[in-house]
């Protein structure tokens, strides 16, 4: 059972699309075995047979009846698609936001993603925590989209259909998950060389859950004592210039937020597990796991990379 | 082997159109769906540039310069009546103050660029107004520059004697493209000095 | 006078040299010579084309691959795409049409000969330009400099910002030169139709391949006039310090998408309308028929291509476009679905009640009409805006984009070489290994674009190098790559019947398939003067006439 199956809905838009889909399949399958076997029938029927060599058949040049019905069905065919689809697409782009629905406001970088809960005051990047919706008391999450430099799209195929994020022209899409669960999906909108490891995991939660996380991620990050050297060593490199820290003197907005790193189940946007053995190869040179992304290798030494993967791991 | 070689009495002449007419009538076409993508950003973008000099403060109508490019196509017309009644000194003069015409024109563009470039501080990459109207009155004035090219060739041609009767189809020919030069500004002025003011 | 004697050997003709020949078609405007120069350049891009989609599929053939970097399979389906489009397709379309379009109207030539030589050219230029781009920058292991932004180059991935260096220029460049040279042969192509046809070829009376390349070449002139404008527009934004689409200036990204698109769809349409015409001619022919419904082929051609100016932003429904501006594409995208399903239908009542004959052009031809059929339902499944939410950018629209330009076009393309392949060399293919060439490629081909709209509907979006294992992609992606071997040997197997029956096939004879159009009138090949005499003509089927004089189509038109 493939986790981004198109055909595999639990939000309410992907299962709008859903139920369009259905209905547009079987009315195109129903057109292709008509079609099909006509056309399989006149192959085998009207083969020429060796004794009809040098005889013309009758030449028939058309038949206004016939084409006046080729034309007027296929035209009501036409009629029932537009109005379905121009239905659906009402229900899902001039959806009103419910009163208790989420805010969450993505930003599409080369190649990561930055999400930002303007109400809840929270900022993180690459996993997006949402709570479940209870269809009595419906919490959509409702996205505004942005982006940073190029094209981009979000897609998590059981969630929603995708909706792009362009810079100068922000968008709009929600979610409405009924079920809990991690959802996959990645970017869909050629954006330059890492495009393929843009992931995106969404990880809807229970009520309670997500309240838990979002307390956790509007912390500043957590006191570190023992781990000086590798602070030291995070703020006297460039690190600050592209990254944030909350309550420290790292601000950088070009790279994630780091300040709960260590919440998250990957990094590099999804494309490597969140151990520290990674985490340190992606330190010394991302382009191990991701060449062409915009992270430079910093040209650091061992003893410099273990301090900084120290302080990293105590950023929870 | 020819397949058909009994001719069948006709009831009417096989005549078809000229295919230096449908020729130029098909770039006509082209140029002007180009054309229409540069009007359609310039329409799009009015209002929307973030800094830098607007249109409203920087452009003056050039009508001086646009009754001369609009004239031309009067003259250029004429000229072509006279070549297709044989006389050819008078086309000389008519084609001669077409060709006039229209580098007084250029030469109105190029003033009005001077000033904008110069006094006013707006350059293609200014602002939105800058990228777009440049490269739309820029793109016309291309257009007016090759067409004054081909023209200024006639003239030498005809200043050697060499421009006949029998030439006046080609030629009409190329007047459409003049014309079309023409009516381009048309549209471009409107949109420029009117629309977007 | 003299009256010495002069030593004549009538016996040893002499042989032209090299030389000559080469420079005879090097600066030829013979309407035929071009034809094959632009047929033969396409096969060559195809085969550059091709290679790049191979080492796209290996790389694709399991997840987590390493076969080439990031950046060279960017490159690649860049490359791929522009090649096959602008370099394979369209010259292998106007390298038919320019063959065949005056002899099926009795002409002698085209309406510009000098134009049509040099619009060849440009085109042959615009292509060369493209491939140097491969030498340069990292080298030819790195590929070089070739464009990486995508077959449609959106803004702001291909400003100065992102795409620092000469990639994109390459593809900007490379397409404006081409450009030119197709406005010239569309212009060339319409004045051609409109102004030399032989007496009393009405505009109704001419074959449906010439009405399609009429349609097509005013597509062409509408149509790649909006990319040429919109591509000096990314020069002007490159170079001049221009912000046509530099979203930080407050320009617009999506005004590219739209001045792309207004030339993509229709430029979709430039490519499947000469393929009608294939079909159309090959079709009545071997069901021993004429083509059912004439006068509504001509009017639903008209139609497509009047429509289908008016559908691009079916291409952009996931950009933020308004509903109601969605729901107008929606609307455009469904009606031409009717008149495109009218031509199916007119085939199909053409085969019916004929007798079929299936020749190798036949077989193709047939294979067209159900991938063609499929493509179009998979068409009208992603003009329901909602479900291409879902579907657009990914492995299943590559699917079916592939299903009409490979299973649709290039199938009748197959087709017409076959068919004219007579005509044009004077000698028979050979059918045993033409039908190999079917049933290889066509296995292959459903291996491969049958296959891939399931790792669409699984979620793999399109343009990626590599991709996670565990989502269900795995297997699809291998028997995908399978296909495109299988494809591969197809093509090998097609150009080396192509190649031997040139010099070994059977001498074919005016008109090896009893056809009905002029241009079997004449000698295989032609003589450089198509006609001795201009003919004349009294019915769409002038050859039918001849060979049936007790019952002309002119007793029935």
């Amino acid at each position: 059972m493939s986790p981004t199956s198109i055909f595999a809905p639990v939000s309410t838009p992907a299962s709008t699309i859903f139920g369009l889909s259905m209905f547009v399949l079987v009315v195109t399958g129903a057109i292709f075995v008509v079609v099909f076997s006509l056309l399989a029938y006149a192959s085998i029927k009207f083969r020429r047979k060796p004794e009809d060599h040098d005889c013309e058949p009758a030449q028939v040049y058309g038949s206004t009846q016939v084409e006046l019905a080729w034309t007027v069905i296929p035209v009501l065919i036409v009629v029932v698609l537009f109005l379905a689809s121009a239905r659906v697409i009402a229900s899902i782009q001039n959806a009103v936001a419910p009163p208790k629905a989420i805010a969450v406001t993505v930003i599409g970088h080369q190649y990561w993603w930055e999400y930002r809960y303007p109400d809840l005051k929270v900022v993180t990047a690459n996993e997006l925590h949402v709570p479940v919706s209870d269809p009595a008391h419906p919490t959509p999450t409702f996205l505004t989209l942005l982006s940073a430099d190029t094209d981009h799209s979000f897609w998590v195929p059981r969630l929603a259909g995708k909706t792009d994020l362009i810079p100068n022209h922000p968008n709009r899409t929600w979610i409405e998950p009924r079920e809990t669960g991690l959802f996959l999906g990645q970017c869909s909108q050629y954006c330059g060389v890492q495009h393929a490891k843009m992931l995106l995991r969404v990880y809807v939660q229970t009520r309670a859950e997500f309240d838990q996380w979002i307390q956790q991620q509007a912390k500043p990050a957590a006191e570190t004592g023992a781990v000086f050297e590798g602070r030291r060593v995070f703020e006297s490199t460039a690190c600050i210039n592209c990254h944030t820290i909350a309550g420290t003197v790292a601000n950088g907005r070009f790279g994630p937020d780091l300040t709960h790193l260590m919440s998250r189940d990957t990094i590099a946007s999804g494309a490597v597990a969140n151990t520290r053995e990674n985490l340190r190869r992606w330190i010394r040179d991302p382009s191990d796991f991701k060449p062409g992304c915009l992270m430079p290798a910093m040209g650091l030494g061992d003893a410099q990379l273990d301090s900084l993967t120290d302080y990293m791991e105590t950023l929870r | 082997m020819s397949a058909m070689s009994v001719p069948l009495p006709r009831a009417r002449p096989w005549i078809l159109p000229d295919r230096g007419v449908v020729g130029m009538y098909c770039l006509i076409a082209a140029e002007s769906a180009i054309f229409t993508i540069f009007v359609i950003a310039y329409l799009f973008y009015i209002g929307k540039s973030l800094t830098g000099p607007q249109p409203q403060n920087v452009l003056h109508v050039p009508i001086f310069f646009t009754v001369c490019l609009l004239s031309s196509s009067l003259t250029i017309h004429l000229a072509v009546r006279q070549l297709q009644a044989g006389k050819e000194r008078m086309f000389a003069l008519l084609w001669l103050l077409t060709l006039i015409l229209g580098a007084l024109f250029l030469g109105g563009t190029a003033q009005e660029w001077r000033h904008l470039i110069y006094d006013e501080g707006l350059t293609i990459s200014t602002n939105l107004f800058g990228t777009t109207y440049y490269s739309l009155v820029g793109l016309h004035a291309f257009h007016v520059t090759v067409g004054l090219i081909a023209l200024a060739s006639v003239a030498v041609f005809s200043a050697f004697g060499l421009v006949k009767r029998e030439h006046a189809a080609r030629l009409e020919v190329l007047s459409m493209y003049w014309h079309f030069v023409d009516a381009v500004w048309v549209v471009v002025f409107t949109v420029v000095y009117f629309i977007g003011r | 006078m003299s009256t010495g004697s002069i030593a004549w050997d009538a016996a040893a003709p002499e042989r032209t040299p090299l030389v000559e020949i080469l420079h005879g078609w090097v600066t030829t405007v013979d309407h035929k010579r071009l034809g094959i120069m632009y047929v033969g350049y396409a096969l060559l891009l195809l085969m550059a084309g091709g290679v790049e989609a191979m080492i796209m599929r290996i790389q694709l053939i399991r997840p987590l691959n390493h076969f080439v970097s990031p950046e060279v399979f960017n490159r690649m389906f860049t490359m791929h795409g522009t090649t096959m489009i602008f370099f394979v397709v369209m010259p292998m379309l106007f390298g038919f049409a320019n063959y065949l379009v005056p002899l099926m109207i009795g002409a002698r030539d085209m309406a510009f000969p000098r134009l049509n030589a040099f619009s060849f050219w440009m085109t042959a230029f615009g292509g060369l330009f493209l491939y140097s781009s491969f030498i340069g920058g990292d080298g030819l292991y790195g590929a070089g400099n070739a464009p990486d932004v995508g077959w449609f180059a959106y803004a702001p991935l291909t400003s100065q910002t992102f795409s620092p260096g000469h990639s994109t220029d390459f593809w900007t460049l490379s397409l404006l030169v081409s450009g030119v040279g197709s406005i010239g042969t569309a212009i060339n192509i319409f004045a051609t139709i409109i102004c030399m046809r032989c007496p009393v070829m009405t505009l109704g009376k001419m074959p449906l391949l010439a009405w399609m390349n009429l349609v097509m070449a005013g597509l062409v002139i509408l149509a790649i006039s909006p990319l040429t404008a919109a591509q000096v527009m990314l020069m002007v934004d490159r170079y001049l310090g221009g912000h046509f689409f530099d979203t930080q200036a407050g320009g617009s990204a999506v005004m590219w998408m739209h001045f792309f698109w207004v030339f993509g769809h229709p430029e979709v349409y430039v490519l499947v309308l000469p393929a009608f015409g294939f079909a159309s001619e090959i079709i009545p022919v071997f069901s021993r028929k004429a083509i059912f419904g004439y006068p509504v082929m001509v009017a639903a051609t008209v139609a497509i291509g009047f429509i289908s100016m008016s559908v691009w932003a079916h291409h952009m429904f996931t950009v933020g476009m308004t509903s109601n501006a969605n729901t107008f594409f929606v609307l455009s995208t469904m009606a031409i679905a009717v008149p495109t399903g009218i031509k199916i239908f007119n085939w199909l009542g053409t085969m019916w009640g004929g007798k079929i004959q299936f020749n190798t052009p036949m077989l193709f031809c047939v294979a067209f009409l159900f991938q063609f059929l499929m493509a179009g339902l998979t068409g009208i499944m992603q003009g329901a805006a909602p479900f291409d939410w879902q579907l657009t950018a990914s492995y299943f629209v590559i699917a079916h984009f592939h299903y009409v330009i490979v299973g649709g076009i290039l199938f009748t393309i197959f087709a017409a070489f076959y068919y004219w392949f007579p005509k044009v060399t004077g000698r028979m293919y050979n059918e045993r290994v033409g039908k190999l060439h079917f049933w290889i490629f066509v296995i292959g081909f459903h291996l491969t674009f049958t296959v891939m709209h399931i790792p669409g509907i699984l979620g793999m979006p399109r343009r990626i190098y590599t991709y996670e294992p565990g989502r269900g992609w795995d297997t699809w992606n291998l028997i995908i790559t399978a296909g495109a071997f299988i494809q591969a040997v197809g093509i090998l197997i097609f150009l080396g019947n192509l190649a031997w029956s040139y010099f070994r096939g059977a001498l074919a004879g005016n008109d090896p398939w009893d056809a009905w159009t002029l241009e079997w009138s004449t000698a295989s090949p032609p003589p450089a003067y198509n006609f001795a005499v201009i003919p004349e003509v009294r019915s769409r089927r002038p050859l039918w006439d001849l060979k049936h004089p007790e019952d002309p189509d002119w007793k029935y038109e």
